[in-house]
């Protein structure tokens, strides 16, 4: 079983949810940006939610099976194909995603997953290491990306109910916790809008708009960062992590993106832009623990929806 | 001991506020006594300078218990009364890493020469005769922060970092020193390399140091860094 790249897309790697257990060695947790995409689009597909997925970026790839599999695009949209619900590829036929319509990645689950070693525990690509994936590297014209055989296929014609999904949008509002130094930086944060810059990748989003100013001086000492730290580099132009974001900061960390939030930071695209809110650790465990609960239900709703291979 | 939440699902620790041994060595008790209670909820433990991140999973406790931000801190403070005054669990390992110096592997051993007034030779001689100490593992996989450069090497970071700069290279960066694992972009003076593997992914640990290791370098010529493997 296996597919063939026709045409890889900008950048389109294979993702799963991370590595856990190596931060203290340099390794980020890495794995999908947007894990809630990466999560529903193995659900509906049959697949374990951590199954390793392609995570296409930007510009959508040309793939063709071997055999029938089943597919399901989440996270951005694009305009031949359908999100948010599983789609029958016949074998020989070729998936192709057409024109981007809104979003920066898009989470493509193949039915049983994709064959690839786990390195360092996690299936995901970390391009900077070249380790884990696909050869640790994005995918090109003309490989050959073994498949795993699935088990069990949908039923029917069905989609998701949309209002479980984040509010992505290009211009979303994100919650964040005060970060160690965010009394530094008064409320430049908080109060205007941050426009997505094109040198933002994986690692981390650079935004542009107001500078950010310090009102104390001086180096600081490194420590822990980690996706969803803003942090603020002397040209005070922030920059919030995404998942590849390397382990130690020497920069001030004035905030910290809310972990149900980090989809819709994932899904920001060059020119669109963001806005802050402050938010509290309290607050943003109550909405970890409501996304949970919703996830948990459009598991436990698709469970009658699958039959055996 | 100051904590604070690094968003959502860490903690971070700060046990004091330079960059010395004193600090790392409490920095490593926390740290170690950390991992060896096994908390629950407890994800990922990173300890680097003068500060230990605790990483935790807010979902990994109950939604009704008192705050998981809350019942972390408390277990850190648990951990640090117990690791206060004891001596590190893990005895502090030496490693010797071997280094060919100048020419192509170390493009800008001239350069930090020319800058603090020595011959390339005597910049050899002090880098290589001083005892360095991990203060932390990061920027890149198994990139080691050494502290312990001799003052008179002390040199700032290029103007201009390079796209690219290979596996092995060891650097000067201001008052720090340090070994690039992987290629990788980079901006410290390059004086040499080395042809050990610094980070292995098969490896167990996949990083060769870890904090609070004593490093030294020694010289090895260019027909000994060939050979090496």
């Amino acid at each position: 079983m296996e597919m063939r790249v026709i045409r890889p897309g900008m950048l389109t790697t294979v993702q799963d949810l991370g590595r856990r257990g190596h931060l203290s060695e340099g390794v980020p947790n890495g794995g999908a940006a947007d894990k809630f995409a990466l999560r529903v689009a193995n659900l509906l597909v049959g697949n374990p939610e951590d199954a390793p997925a392609l995570e296409i970026t930007l510009t959508g790839p040309e793939l063709e099976f071997a055999q029938a599999v089943w597919v399901a695009v989440c996270g951005a949209r694009f305009e031949e194909v359908p999100a948010w619900r599983p789609l029958r590829v016949e074998s020989g036929r070729r998936l192709k995603l057409g024109r981007r319509v809104q979003g920066c990645r898009a989470y493509l689950s193949i039915s049983g997953g994709i064959d690839v070693e786990p390195v360092l525990g996690s299936r995901g690509t970390y391009l900077a290491a070249g380790l884990g994936g696909f050869q640790g590297r994005a995918l090109r014209e003309g490989d050959f990306v073994r498949l795993l055989p699935s088990t069990r296929h949908p039923t029917g014609h069905w989609s998701i109910d949309e209002r479980v999904l984040p509010h992505y949008s290009r211009e979303p509002t994100v919650r964040v916790v005060p970060g160690a130094h965010g009394e530094e930086f008064g409320t430049g944060l908080y109060s205007g809008r941050f426009g997505v810059t094109p040198n933002s990748d994986r690692m981390g989003i650079r935004l542009d708009g107001p500078r950010l100013e310090r009102s104390v001086q001086g180096d600081l000492v490194s420590a822990a960062v980690a996706p969803g730290t803003v942090q603020v580099p002397p040209d005070g132009h922030p920059i919030v992590l995404l998942a590849d974001a390397q382990t130690l900061g020497g920069y001030p960390r004035v905030a910290h993106a809310v972990a149900v939030d980090m989809p819709l930071l994932a899904q920001l695209a060059p020119g669109d832009g963001v806005r802050f809110i402050g938010s509290s650790v309290a607050e943003a465990h109550a909405l970890a623990h409501a996304q949970e609960h919703r996830l948990a239900l459009l598991s436990q709703g698709l469970a009658g929806k699958f039959r055996p291979a | 001991m100051k904590m604070e939440p690094l968003g959502d699902s860490a903690v971070v620790a700060t046990l004091g506020s330079g960059v010395d041994a004193a600090t790392l060595a409490s920095v490593l008790r926390l740290a170690e006594a950390v991992v060896a209670a096994q908390g629950r909820g407890i994800v990922d433990v990173v300890p680097a300078y003068a500060t230990v991140t605790v990483f935790y999973d807010p979902l990994r406790f109950a939604e009704s218990s008192e705050d998981a931000y809350a019942l972390v801190c408390r277990f850190m403070e648990a951990c640090a009364a117990r690791s206060a005054g004891a001596s590190p669990a893990a005895a502090a390992r030496a490693a010797e890493i071997p280094v060919c110096y100048g020419g192509d592997f170390g493009p800008d051993l001239g350069h930090v020469a020319g800058h603090c007034g020595l011959g390339t030779d005597e910049v050899v001689a002090l880098h290589s005769g001083a005892d360095y100490l991990v203060h932390a593992v990061g920027f890149t996989p198994g990139f080691p922060y050494l502290g312990g450069l001799p003052e008179a090497l002390r040199t700032p970071r290029r103007d201009t970092p390079r796209a690219r700069v290979p596996a092995g290279s060891v650097g000067i960066g201001g008052p720090q020193t340090g070994v690039y694992p992987i290629a990788s972009p980079g901006g410290w003076q390059i004086i040499g390399r080395t042809p050990v593997a610094l980070f292995r992914p098969d490896g167990h640990p996949a990083a060769l140091l870890r904090p609070g290791d004593r490093v030294r370098f020694k010289v090895i010529s260019a027909p000994e860094f060939d050979s090496w493997r």
